[in-house]
């Protein structure tokens, strides 16, 4: 631990007698396969500790937290969607020519880009220097907590109290973030899409379409048809991956959300925060590929 | 069999070169002939460039290929000059291609008669009311006993001969002038292929269409086109009427005849057709 | 004719093998990106070695009336706030990156190697308990997964350099084994198993040298996204302490100034950009050549 668990909980100025105490308390005394069986038996009772910093049970933290990054998390898959996906098809449709080139050299970036590096020039330069967009946080000082909380999602929640003024900040605040965060979904949903489409241009009955003479979109489109199964997959599977990216971009931007929950526990030593937040994460991950593979095997018309 | 003032078809001295990795295939090389209101058989193996001469017709072929000819022509319109809109109006609507395995030249997420009903309304234009109408006229035509039931299903649930059947009627339903069927029964049961061929001999009858009929098979094409093309590496060979088969000249015609098992003349062994290098440079 | 043609046989496998590289280089090199890339990873090496030769100044060296300096002829990347000169420490941090990566290399390849060929091969129980496990590790997702592990092991680079690995080597484990069950059922191996050769021989000689195309390019691939996740961790305080010149640690460090002193965070930004840009690229080309199959 970066900070020593017994030192966050009692403060660096305790004596040696409260530290002992404190050391007993929380069971470190004990050998680790105690410790451990402690802790599956306190998360089968659904007793994932106390966050120290903030004094509440993790479990409610996190009630708290998650929303914003859900929030986050969904509109980043969205503009992955609209930007990947379409490229993707423009970069089959046209391939080996500029605008197949193109797409792959942005998707190429995406890929190798830290995110977090981006984060901050995108600050400096969209909010400092040029105000076009909010600061840190999800609302500017001033609308906190102004519309009352329905879904966490003060988007949403904006939205339902037709609270426009709120509604315009929180974009603000949360277009680059989110932008930021789709970079690597978009570039994974672009090459995805491209090799589906690739796949499905190569088939006979493209041909047949061109021969009913369709116009070159037409045809597209009946290729593009066929890999609906295939995308709804992979998005469901991009979404598990901005979980991992929120982690940092919530660092960078200030967002109060599910990621900059788990690095503050982490950097104060807190292991209940760390070790529930890893197995949330962990859980959602399996969640979101299981639901993946059910989705294929539901949708695919040939399997029925 | 039939001399017409302006033939449907017109090819001169039709060129198809390919790039590929291993350096430059020319798949067809020179082919000329013209196709009327008739049915015109292309009889040829793999890799001797009947497919590529009927896709080059339409300007089906990859990218990576380049179309050369001195002449292509449909109902006197110049095909090379045509532009890519022009095409597309030619297509279906005038020209129309079957193709070999109904497995998958058909879309699989679309039902079948949606399928035809687009080829229609690519074609002749219309509500989607009237080409539902056409589509399910077209379907009963091509001998579907229950159009209605047929039209609402996937091609995955349709067998072997009724895509094809379901094939036929998308590419017929635009009332094209000139029909090029690429291997339509080759991916057929022998059982089912008769009666493929029975009702697309029976349309293009009734339509008096033009046919191009590009086959592999040299028993089939002859009795059931009026003339035939025989082609090897990428040239016509021998060009002939489907009557005048038996007396073929072109020693690879008469080995492929020769090859052919015939229950009326039992032999000790079937002759091997053997290629002789001479015919790659064989003028028509 | 574009392609090119064996000149002659090969005489023994050592000629056959080296034949087949030379033909697969000069494959590469029709790819202008993946050159690019090799070039800026052979450059990457170059700097981290030369790097007391090619830095200006101590990267150590804190000069507190210096600070904060715009980029000028003295210093190229400007100064960072105790005064340090940004280009030397951006030159002595790709030596922090180089190990890294190194090190990553070291550990995954030759553990994921084995836990992936063994998996394989056996089959069964081994095959089911090794998968099993590392279907755990793959449950979550990388960075997450490399925060647990350095919040069970300390902030440090070594214990980065571990959680990464540990991070890395269920993905490569699980490309080994699939390779191996293609190979494990092929002729050749049943040819060798007949002549009386061990499990051990089997997998060594043959085996193993089946997988390694592939997963040379899994693991440069790899190498970009190990950089980013080294990157990340020492934006976070966790990977290389100060005052170590890691890139990561250094954009935290200019976090604070970069709204007045830009130059604070675009240079270990850019370097970080460039050299996994380089991987990308590279491990891009390696696939088209090694592995075309992989790929549409």
């Amino acid at each position: 631990m970066p900070v020593d668990p017994v030192t966050a909980l009692v403060g660096d100025q305790a004596d040696k007698e409260t530290y002992r105490a404190a050391y007993e308390r929380l069971g470190l005394d004990k050998p680790l396969p105690v410790q451990f069986g402690y802790y599956v038996r306190d998360i089968v009772t659904g007793n994932f500790g106390t966050a120290i910093s903030t004094g509440h049970p993790v479990i409610e933290d996190i009630q708290r937290v998650f929303p914003a990054t859900v929030e986050l998390a969904t509109l980043s898959l969205i503009a992955g969607v609209l930007l990947g996906v379409p490229v993707g098809v423009a970069a089959a449709v046209s391939k080996g020519r500029a605008v197949d080139h193109l797409a792959r050299i942005f998707g190429l970036f995406g890929y190798s880009v830290p995110h977090f590096w981006l984060g901050l020039i995108a600050l400096v330069v969209f909010y400092a220097w040029l105000g076009w967009i909010g600061g840190a946080g999800r609302v500017s000082l001033g609308y906190v907590d102004v519309v009352p909380t329905v879904t966490g999602m003060i988007l949403v929640d904006s939205a339902l109290d037709r609270n426009w003024e709120v509604f315009r900040d929180a974009l603000r605040h949360i277009v680059a973030p989110a932008l930021i965060l789709a970079t690597t979904s978009t570039a994974y949903l672009s090459r995805m899409t491209r090799s589906f489409m690739l796949e499905q241009l190569a088939q006979e009955y493209v041909t047949t379409a061109r021969i009913k003479g369709l116009t070159e979109w037409r045809v597209t489109m009946h290729a593009f048809r066929n890999i609906g199964v295939q995308l709804l997959t992979i998005i469901v599977l991009a979404y598990g991956g901005l979980l991992d990216g929120a982690v940092l971009t919530e660092t960078v931007f200030g967002w109060p959300g599910f990621g900059q929950y788990l690095t503050s526990g982490l950097l104060a030593g807190d292991m209940n925060v760390v070790l529930t937040c890893t197995l949330m994460v962990g859980v959602i991950f399996l969640a979101l590929n299981l639901a993946a593979d059910m989705i294929y095997r539901v949708l695919d018309p040939r399997t029925r | 069999m039939n001399a017409v003032p302006t033939p449907l078809l017109a090819v001169e001295d039709l060129h198809v070169r390919f790039a590929t990795p291993h350096g430059e295939v020319h798949a067809v090389r020179g082919v000329s002939f013209e196709v009327g209101r008739e049915r015109v058989g292309i009889v040829g193996e793999s890799g001797s460039g009947k497919t590529m001469t009927g896709r080059a017709i339409l300007r089906l072929t990859p990218r990576t290929a380049s179309v050369q000819a001195k002449r292509l022509a449909f109902a006197g319109e110049d095909l090379l000059a045509a532009g890519a809109a022009r095409i597309r109006e030619i297509r279906g609507r005038r020209i129309s291609m079957i193709l070999q395995d109904p497995k998958f030249s058909l879309n699989p997420v679309m039902r079948v008669g949606e399928q035809v009903a687009e080829a229609y309304s690519a074609a002749r234009k219309g509500t989607r009311a009237q080409a539902r109408e056409r589509a399910l006229d077209m379907l009963s035509q091509v001998r579907i006993r229950d159009p209605r039931r047929v039209f609402d299903l996937y091609p995955h649930q349709v067998s072997g001969g009724m895509g094809q059947r379901v094939m036929i009627a998308m590419m017929l339903v635009g009332e094209p002038q000139l029909l090029i069927a690429d291997e339509p029964t080759s991916a057929l049961d022998v059982t089912v292929r008769n009666q493929v061929l029975a009702i697309l001999d029976d349309l293009v009858e009734k339509r008096g269409l033009g046919l191009v009929f590009i086959s592999h098979d040299l028993n089939l094409v002859s009795t059931f086109c009026d003339r035939v093309l025989v082609m090897y590496a990428g040239r016509i060979v021998e060009s002939l009427l489907a009557s005048e088969l038996p007396r073929a000249k072109h020693p690879y015609t008469r080995g492929l005849l020769e090859s052919l098992p015939r229950l009326g003349q039992p032999r000790e062994r079937l002759a091997v057709l053997e290629r002789d290098p001479a015919w790659l440079e064989a003028t028509q | 004719m574009s392609a090119i043609y064996f000149t002659e046989v090969a005489h023994s496998p050592t000629q056959a093998t080296v034949q087949r590289l030379y033909f697969g280089w000069l494959r590469f090199l029709k790819n202008p990106l993946a050159v690019a890339g090799l070039v800026v990873v052979m450059l990457l090496v170059l700097v981290a070695v030369l790097a007391p030769w090619i830095a200006t100044q101590d990267p150590f060296a804190q000069d507190l009336t210096q600070r904060l300096l715009p980029p000028s002829g003295k210093h190229w990347f400007g100064t960072d706030q105790v005064g340090r000169d940004m280009f030397s420490r951006v030159i002595y941090g790709s030596r922090v990156t180089l190990m890294i990566v190194s090190l990553v290399v070291a550990i995954v390849a030759p553990i994921g190697l084995a836990i992936g060929t063994i998996a394989g091969y056996a089959g069964g129980k081994v095959d089911t308990v090794l998968m099993r496990t590392t279907d755990i590790f793959l449950a979550f997702p990388g960075l997450v997964l490399a925060l647990a592990f350095v919040a069970a092991l300390g902030p440090g680079l070594v214990n980065a350099v571990i959680a990464i690995s540990l991070t890395s080597c269920p993905g490569f484990a699980r490309l080994a084994r699939a390779e191996t069950l293609i190979v494990r059922s092929s002729d050749f191996i049943a040819a060798s198993r007949i002549q009386g050769a061990s499990a051990v021989r089997i997998v060594l000689r043959h085996v193993v040298p089946m997988c390694v195309p592939s997963l040379v390019v899994r693991m440069t691939l790899s190498m970009a996204g190990v950089i980013l996740t080294a990157a990340g961790l020492g934006f976070l305080g966790l990977g290389a302490q100060p005052p170590s010149p890691e890139w990561g640690a250094m954009l935290a460090s200019g976090r604070r100034f970069l709204i007045d002193y830009w130059w604070m965070a675009t240079f270990p930004g850019l370097a970080i950009l460039a050299v996994s840009l380089a991987f990308n690229l590279l491990g891009d080309g390696l696939r088209d050549v090694l592995d075309p199959r992989s790929e549409s």
